[in-house]
């Protein structure tokens, strides 16, 4: 909403705040004021003048030369190149020194040889907006009524010399889509006096309702519908002044009579509409909703075919207007109109919502229908339109106005306690400071005891519950004036669940082994949605996407992962390591909410370690990134529950890649990402994993306790076995960890073989093996025993035979 | 013989001295302290002194002796000291060549902005509460005083699944299920952090997915000064102590009275400038006091319990400290962006 500062002042007494002062006030008490624009900012010199000659240019086609009275005693030449400019014309004037917005400096000029001595002007180059400026003046310079006197300043002749606030309503504050509505609050913020326009009407012998008869069949979607008519109005220009104030509630001037309608509107938050009487085509007003398929063509030329969830107003049988929304096009007001019906009517705000939204068509009367007008404004708005219309467009009205009325308006009563309110606010107010306030907002109230009863105009219809009268209280005594305090009472520890520590734990600890944490969408398509999931589901998919690459919600990281990597790499970054914590959305059926899991991911691709000037150079692998959950699951106190296996995985390098166990169950995989998948991406060798991290951290730890440290020395023996090639380390390790007993302590593969030395199919791996007992030291007959043990399980379970 | 004997300490000690390597004086130990050296020799010749004499030669034989073996240890320890420095000089390395590098990643801006959050919060007896992004229409809207047909809940605002399931379009929902999780009995503290989606293109200041933190207090006697000073603690600690803060009333439909809640321009003083359209201000965040009707679908007493509750955009907040100037980058993950943010401050 756009308030004009002049305007605002005639509602109420504005005198010593000036307009900057006003919006901090108005800002601080309710309604943030997002800007205050000065309409003639950077403008000086501009007068009123009088084209006294206007002849064709000698040398320039589309120039004119004009000798033009500015009230300076002698008459001017000035080149024009409008196309409107004529002889006799009252036009806006930028003298030699004006400056115009832009900083644009007026200066003498001589213009294809001949002298010109300042500019005459359109509106566009007096700072306002095209699509404000009436079609007549839209295209060349502005002409002022005849009445206006020569030589005054023009910018105050066009209203000009004010300043509008422009208001962010939030949506329970649409009483302030009205002047008058902004008047009100502007008087309870600063406690002065609110003026409301008084409307005055001489009206004709005639009755309204010998012209015309009014019928609602929809009532409870229009439960008031006023009709009023005037007769004999002149279609013309409207004041200046109205149109300027039209222009500075961001409204384009038209006609007086459409352009009352839109005035009214502004200032009782009202919207109305004009018909042209003698079009309507029969005397008979009729409201209804729409059949299905049913058409009307709107004042903007579109035909628009209409539901019954429309709303419609009829000459009877024919559609004339939208409710509430846009007018018909058969009984629009012309130029050549004569008598106009003026409808002011309550339409529900859903049913206009409805329509405006299915046909696109969003208005300032349709804006403020949805929000729900002042049913106690109907009347009046129409009674002061009619003035209007008398005063501005030669119009006789005639008696009365013909209604259907099944409205129904019981203002709100509303009760609080002062307790309640010091209780909420934190303040110490007394009753007398909270009636006070009530005053200054024009509620009525009644107080008893420790209880005050308000009753809240129709206006505010957000006001219906305590809480809202607490609000009132408190913005008005200023949210600057409370104090500051700290909730009191029973003390709560703040903390982090287990969980969510150990969630935090993940995050450095891979950020510490070099991944960075990376955030991606959790919206994505059809091709990615499912690649790489852990299960295999349906993914959840949106009922209306705004895109196809945004219409499923994801059942994995990874793919997300890898467009990071793609993204980076395409912009010279090719090594780089990424990791992500976040829900994958496991479908559970149409009717239920999704499982979310929380997942980590990770990918990692190009080299591992550079160090170039001692030639270290080393591209990421498997063991580099299984090297980093192995980590993972030891910080975590997994490791004995973590298990690798070899598997197979769709999208995945059928060789390089491990499901992740623990303790038996699939919590994930590791591996190198297929390398046509990388060739697609256009990726170096990559590596990634995916992993339930709410299995990881829901997966229960032994409690830490304190082991001793060791008194006795352990003993060492290397074995090398040589092995089929197949036969996995993990599984060798299994059998040693099993057979070596309670005194084998640590198993770890120190070498791997399977160069040319070794027999075809074969491979030799050699382990380390610490045997160690806590209560002694070990005889070498003890350790000989187990590891006997050790080297027949492995022969006789795996065929491995000590290297020779 | 004594003549001799001086002789050769003279002989001997001026060998060590300009011996030049620890072989050249070893081969002087042996030549002269050895079994076979000059001096051994010169003692044969005492059985022809006199018994008077011969202790007297013995003497100054063994003070020749240890004189010698003086010399020749001061010169060893000087030559090996002479060797080490030799072997470290050596060994100098360019100091200014780069080290091998340790590999380190960061915690995304956004990660950083949130647990700072948390953290402030925690220290002040919150505990953080999480829920899902997927959510019943009902805990999104109904319980936040939202009903059916509100105009804030458009279905173009939201990613609707079913009609009745949506993708969270704020973290709200959070407290409706914690308040409903305490059964009506007070306090409630907590914070919540998480994802949350809205119908929007994806611009420098719209994202379709952004993040949200909010807060919850529910207890009985909770003020909306208790508001304001806990806003004032965040944000000194989260912008500066030196920043002041302003609450404007507002309006959303899950808290009456509300708030929004502006910081003092650290750019402009408060003077006016760009960063906050020449008002002085910038806002952060909105809040107010829990609506009752909020407090009734979850179980709350209205009449005995009150609460407060306020929500902020990590991303802005991150956009405001940083200067970040673009939302896209969040979600974008462009390693130059991201590693930016490693530093503490």
């Amino acid at each position: 909403m756009f308030v004009s500062y002049k305007w605002l002042q005639e509602y109420v007494d504005l005198s010593g705040v000036t307009p900057v002062e006003l919006a901090e006030k108005i800002t601080k008490s309710g309604i943030e004021v997002e800007g205050v624009e000065v309409l003639n900012e950077g403008i000086k010199g501009v007068v009123v003048g009088h084209v006294l000659e206007r002849e064709q240019h000698p040398n320039a086609d589309k120039l004119n030369k004009c000798l033009v009275d500015t009230g300076t005693g002698e008459p001017v030449q000035i080149i024009c190149g409008a196309a409107n400019v004529d002889k006799g014309q009252k036009v806006a004037v930028a003298t030699v020194g004006a400056v115009l917005p832009g900083n644009f400096k007026i200066k003498r000029a001589k213009l294809r040889g001949e002298e010109s001595n300042g500019m005459i002007c359109s509106l566009q180059e007096l700072g306002i907006e095209s699509k404000l400026i009436a079609k007549e003046y839209s295209e060349g310079i502005y002409v002022f009524p005849n009445d206006v006197e020569v030589g005054q300043d023009a910018i105050e002749q066009l209203n000009r010399d004010d300043q509008v606030l422009e208001l962010g309503l939030t949506p329970n504050r649409s009483d302030c889509l009205s002047m008058l509505g902004v008047a009100y609050e502007v008087a309870a913020i600063l406690g002065r006096e609110v003026k409301l326009p008084e409307p005055q009407v001489e009206t004709s012998s005639e009755k309204a309702s010998d012209y015309i008869d009014v019928q609602v069949e929809a009532k409870e979607d229009n439960p008031l519908y006023v009709a009023k008519v005037v007769k004999n109005v002149i279609v013309a220009p409207s004041p200046v002044w109205l149109q300027a104030r039209l222009m500075s509630a961001g409204i384009r001037p038209h006609n007086n009579v459409v352009d009352i309608t839109n005035y009214i509107l502004l200032e009782y938050g009202q919207p109305l509409h004009a018909f042209d009487y003698d079009r309507l085509g029969s005397k008979q007003i009729l409201v209804r909703k729409a059949c299905d398929g049913e058409v009307i063509v709107t004042l903007d030329d579109a035909k628009r075919e209409l539901t019954s969830d429309h709303l419609l107003i009829t000459n009877g049988t024919e559609p004339i207007a939208l409710a509430g929304v846009m007018g018909g096009a058969n009984s629009e007001v012309q130029p050549d109109t004569k008598n106009v019906l003026i409808e002011s009517a309550y339409f529900k705000g859903a049913t206009v919502r409805k329509a405006s939204k299915d046909h696109g068509l969003r208005s300032e009367a349709s804006a403020r229908f949805e929000k729900g007008v002042d049913p106690n404004r109907v009347r009046a708005a129409a009674e002061r339109a009619v003035q209007l219309l008398a005063q501005y467009a030669g119009g006789e009205v005639l008696e009365g106005s013909v209604e259907a009325d099944a409205l129904q308006v019981e203002p709100a009563v509303v009760s609080v306690t002062l307790e309640k309110i010091n209780r909420v606010l934190g303040t110490e107010l007394s009753m007398k400071e909270v009636e006070d306030i009530f005053a200054r907002l024009q509620f009525e109230t009644n107080t008893d005891n420790d209880t005050i009863t308000v009753t809240v105009p129709t206006r505010r219809g957000d006001i219906t519950i305590e809480e809202d009268l607490i609000e009132e209280v408190g913005r008005l005594f200023g949210y600057d004036n409370l104090a500051s305090t700290l909730p009191i009472g029973s003390s709560t520890p703040g903390h982090l669940t287990q969980y969510q520590n150990k969630r935090r734990l993940v995050r450095r600890y891979l950020e510490g082994a070099g991944l960075f944490q990376a955030v991606t969408y959790s919206l994505t398509n059809e091709a990615k949605a499912a690649q790489y999931a852990l299960e295999e589901r349906k993914p959840v998919q949106l009922a209306m996407p705004m895109s196809e690459d945004r219409s499923l919600l994801r059942l994995s990281i990874v793919p997300q992962l890898l467009e990071v990597l793609k993204y980076n790499s395409a912009r010279q970054i090719d090594s780089l390591a990424v990791y992500e914590t976040g829900a994958v959305f496991l479908s559970n059926g149409e009717e239920e909410l999704p499982e979310e899991r929380e997942h980590l991911a990770g990918a990692v691709t190009g080299l591992w370690h550079s160090h170039p000037w001692q030639g270290e150079k080393k591209p990421v692998d498997f063991y580099a990134v299984k090297g980093i959950l192995e980590g993972l699951f030891d910080k975590l106190g997994l490791s004995d529950k973590a298990e690798f296996r070899q598997a197979q995985k769709d999208g995945m390098h059928p060789g390089r890649t491990a499901e992740v166990l623990l303790s038996g169950e699939s919590v994930g995989f590791v591996g190198q990402i297929h390398p046509t998948v990388e060739k697609e991406l256009d990726l170096k060798e990559t590596y990634a994993f995916e992993l339930s991290l709410k299995a990881i951290l829901e997966e229960e730890v032994s409690p830490l306790q304190y082991e001793a440290i060791p008194r006795f020395p352990s003993i060492t023996r290397d074995i090398a076995l040589v092995v089929d090639k197949g036969t996995a380390a993990g599984a060798l390790e299994g059998i040693i960890k099993e057979a070596g007993g309670k005194l084998l302590k640590d198993v770890h593969v120190f070498d791997l073989y399977e160069g040319e030395r070794m027999e075809p199919g074969k491979k030799s791996i050699a382990f380390s093996l610490k045997y160690f007992d806590p209560e002694r030291t070990l005889t070498d007959e003890d350790v000989t025993k187990a590891h006997d043990n050790v080297l027949d399980a492995v022969k006789e379970k795996a065929g491995a035979v000590l290297r020779g | 013989m004594q003549e001799r004997l001086k002789e050769l300490q003279t002989e001997a000690l001026e060998k060590i001295s300009t011996a030049a390597d620890l072989k050249e004086l070893n081969d002087i130990r042996v030549s002269y302290l050895g079994k076979k050296g000059p001096i051994t020799e010169v003692l044969k010749g005492m059985g022809k002194l006199s018994a008077e004499e011969r202790p007297k030669m013995g003497a100054l034989a063994n003070e020749v002796r240890d004189s010698i073996a003086a010399g020749i240890e001061e010169k060893q320890k000087h030559l090996e000291e002479a060797a080490v420095q030799e072997k470290l000089a050596a060994e100098k390395i360019d100091v200014t060549l780069p080290g091998r590098p340790v590999k380190t990643g960061n915690h995304h801006p956004l990660t950083r902005i949130i647990e700072e959050i948390e953290d402030l919060f925690i220290g002040m007896g919150y505990t953080v509460a999480e829920g899902p992004e997927v959510e019943k229409d009902y805990y999104n809207f109904e319980a936040l005083n939202l009903p059916k047909g509100h105009p804030a809940r458009d279905m173009q605002d939201s990613f609707y699944i079913t009609e009745e399931i949506l993708l969270r379009t704020h973290t709200s929902p959070v407290q409706a299920r914690t308040m409903e999780k305490h059964e009506g009995k007070g306090p409630v503290k907590i914070i919540c952090p998480g994802k949350v989606y809205r119908r929007d293109n994806d611009d420098a200041t719209h994202s379709h997915q952004f993040m949200q933190i909010e807060g919850l207090v529910v207890d009985e006697n909770i003020r909306m000064t208790d508001l304001k000073g806990t806003l004032e603690v965040f944000a000194k600690k989260m912008f500066g102590e030196d920043r002041e803060i302003r609450l404007r009333p507002s309006f959303f439909p899950f808290t009456e009275p509300s708030v929004e809640m502006d910081i003092s321009c650290k750019i402009c003083g408060g003077k006016g400038c760009s960063v906050c359209k020449g008002t002085g201000w910038i806002e952060i965040l909105g809040a107010g006091m829990v609506h009752p009707n909020v407090l009734e679908m979850a179980g709350f007493d209205s009449k005995k319990y009150t609460g407060f509750a306020f929500g902020m955009g990590p991303e802005r907040i991150a956009m405001l400290k940083y200067g970040v100037d673009d939302i896209r980058h969040f979600y974008t993950n462009d390693v130059r962006f991201l590693k930016q943010f490693s530093i503490h401050e």
